[in-house]
């Protein structure tokens, strides 16, 4: 069976990967985008430490079940929010949402 | 309390209950309320949090759980800590509907979402001292958050509204994906995601427990806007209408206070070594960031901001006392009741003069206000005052609970750091004042009856808390009990 760190490294390089995607990305779609894979890296995380912990109790599996749901929530007010904006302005670049500035 | 179905008592958490199924009660009523009675919605929201509010008082002293999974402890407690943050959440929620009512109708914002998604944020909050288990931890955490991205840009199409709304949701999402690795790597480090079996637990799970940690401490930093987390607060803050503003810089800030405060105390006091220290280099750049650079600030709001994260750095203090100091917690929890009905009252004023949405809260427009409208202008210097620590306030009762217990945990250094920035946070606090009484100014004053009705009750909250702190404080410390015995008890 593969190791439960070959797991974990891969958890461990999409959650950098979406880490990076939010620090250079300036397009407001790019950086939800990353954010998801973030969440996606925390739920390779939680089921393979179920199988590999705890395979007789379900927890870690229905914790991902969790962490899915909220995500898509999550996702539902974002993307109505850049929805919005977009119509307002054209453009959902953050570096252009700069009137909140001193 | 016989209502008693094994391992689930839904008694104890009607107040949330009572919460949230008045706000799905108000969205579906909302289709049958006639057009011209739709200005009842903040009157039954109001009734709502008051229900509420009872409920929560009558469990005051109350102490247990529910829904238990087999075998392990309960996922929801009902304990005076709960309760005692309970009440600051139900009483944030009356106060902001209370300045809420007039402001929406004259910024023609006067939506019933508002109020529906206002309650289900206090739910989201209420549930945040209540949870005991990582995960309960984030659903609340984002049932406090998600409302709050809709609510910050419910002034669309102002541009400054939505961007707020686009900055707090896109900085929000990613705090809380970082969270949420941080229970991930906790419940992979010990097995479970349960405060208390992971007190048991972690002091075996070496590495990946304290990257657990860190993680943890950066999804709440972002979540009660701690410096060098705090990018977002005074953005958001300045493009949010007024009354969101308010209810965030206090209830978002203390439901996130709150889960960290039952986290860290409760679960990981045995980490204590490694995270007091990291929350004490926060606290004390919090402090600095939020004093100093709220000094140049032309726009109260975005003042305003600032001095909540600066307050944020106070509250900071007294977490970083609670492990080794038994007033820790309870200081933290003292701070946190008086903080919400300063600022509370602090942005009713700001409301008070924002005649028009976006216009009237520059520092300028305060100019004067001492001789236009006296008794707002007293009420005004008063949490000014408050806000800086001056006897005989609220806030100054909080500042030297908070200091003492931090001296009490041998941080003599950090309550020095928070001595020197309150003397900083003088500046521009008084600033206020003196433009409110030296100067002569014009400008429009709008304070109806329930805006004076906050201001006066908010202001004599404070009074009280600065002139009697000692009753309250032993609430507090009540509170706190329970958590500190639980860490005892292992």
């Amino acid at each position: 069976m593969v190791p439960l760190s070959w797991y974990l490294l891969v958890a461990a390089l999409l959650f950098c990967i979406g880490l990076y995607g939010v620090m250079v990305r300036r397009n407001a779609v790019a950086i939800l985008m990353a954010v998801e894979l973030m969440l996606n890296a925390v739920n390779i995380n939680l089921v393979a430490f179920w199988r590999y912990l705890s395979p007789e109790r379900p927890v870690g599996l229905a914790w991902a079940i969790f962490v899915l749901t909220v995500a898509a929530a999550e996702a539902a007010v974002g993307l109505a929010l850049l929805i919005s904006v977009y119509r307002n302005r054209g453009s959902v670049v953050a570096e252009e949402l700069d009137l909140l500035k001193n | 309390m016989e209502f008693q179905v094994p391992s689930l008592n839904l008694l104890i958490v009607l107040p949330v209950l009572i919460v949230t199924g008045w706000g799905m009660l108000l969205m579906l009523a909302e289709f049958f309320i006639p057009e011209e009675k739709k200005s009842w919605a903040p009157w039954l929201t109001m009734l709502g949090l008051v229900l509420a509010l009872i409920q929560t008082i009558g469990l005051w002293g109350y102490n247990g759980g529910t829904f238990t999974p087999k075998g392990g402890a309960p996922m929801v407690v009902v304990d005076n800590f709960a309760t005692f943050l309970n009440i600051i959440f139900l009483l944030t929620g009356i106060l902001t509907v209370l300045i809420s009512i007039h402001y929406l109708r004259r910024t023609g914002l006067d939506r019933p979402e508002y109020y529906m998604l206002l309650l289900f944020s206090v739910s989201g909050m209420m549930l945040m001292g209540m949870a005991n288990d990582l995960i309960l931890v984030f659903l609340a955490l984002e049932l406090l958050s998600i409302p709050l991205y809709i609510l910050s840009g419910f002034a669309w199409p102002r541009p400054d509204s939505e961007e707020s709304a686009m900055k707090y949701f896109l900085l929000g999402a990613f705090s809380s994906s970082i969270f949420v690795f941080g229970i991930a790597l906790t419940y992979g480090s010990t097995g479970t995601t349960s405060l208390p079996l992971v007190l048991e637990r972690i002091s075996d799970a070496g590495m990946l427990g304290l990257v657990a940690t860190a993680m943890l401490i950066v999804g709440f930093a972002f979540k009660v806007a701690a410096a060098p987390f705090h990018m977002w607060t005074p953005d958001v803050y300045e493009g949010a209408p007024t009354t969101v503003t308010a209810f965030m810089s206090v209830g978002a800030k203390v439901g996130g206070f709150a889960a960290m405060l039952r986290v860290f105390v409760a679960a990981l006091p045995q980490l204590g070594e490694a995270w007091v220290p990291a929350v004490a280099g926060v606290a004390t750049l919090t402090l600095i960031v939020g004093n100093v650079v709220a000094i140049v600030q032309p726009n109260i709001k975005r003042m305003l901001a600032y001095s909540s994260i600066a307050h944020a750095g106070y509250i900071m203090i007294a977490v970083a006392a609670s492990v080794n100091s038994p007033d820790g917690v309870s200081a933290a929890l003292f701070y946190m009741l008086a903080y919400l009905f300063t600022n509370l009252g602090a942005f009713a004023v700001v409301i008070a003069l924002e005649h028009k949405q976006g216009e009237g809260v520059m520092l300028d427009d305060y100019k004067g206000l001492g001789k236009r409208r006296p008794w707002l202008a007293l009420a005004m210097a008063y949490f000014m005052l408050s806000l800086t620590g001056v006897p005989p306030t609220g806030g100054f009762s909080g500042k030297f609970y908070v200091f003492r217990a931090a001296i009490e945990a041998d941080l003599l250094w950090l309550a020095i750091v928070g001595v020197i920035t309150s003397v900083i946070s003088g500046y521009y606090y008084l600033r206020v004042v003196y433009l409110m009484y030296m100067y002569d100014g014009e400008g429009e004053v709008v304070a109806n009856r329930a805006l004076v009705w906050t201001v006066g009750l908010t202001a004599l909250a404070t009074l009280v808390l600065g002139l009697l702190p000692g009753p309250w404080f032993d609430m507090a410390r009540d509170a706190a009990l329970q958590t500190v015995q639980m860490v005892a008890g292992g």
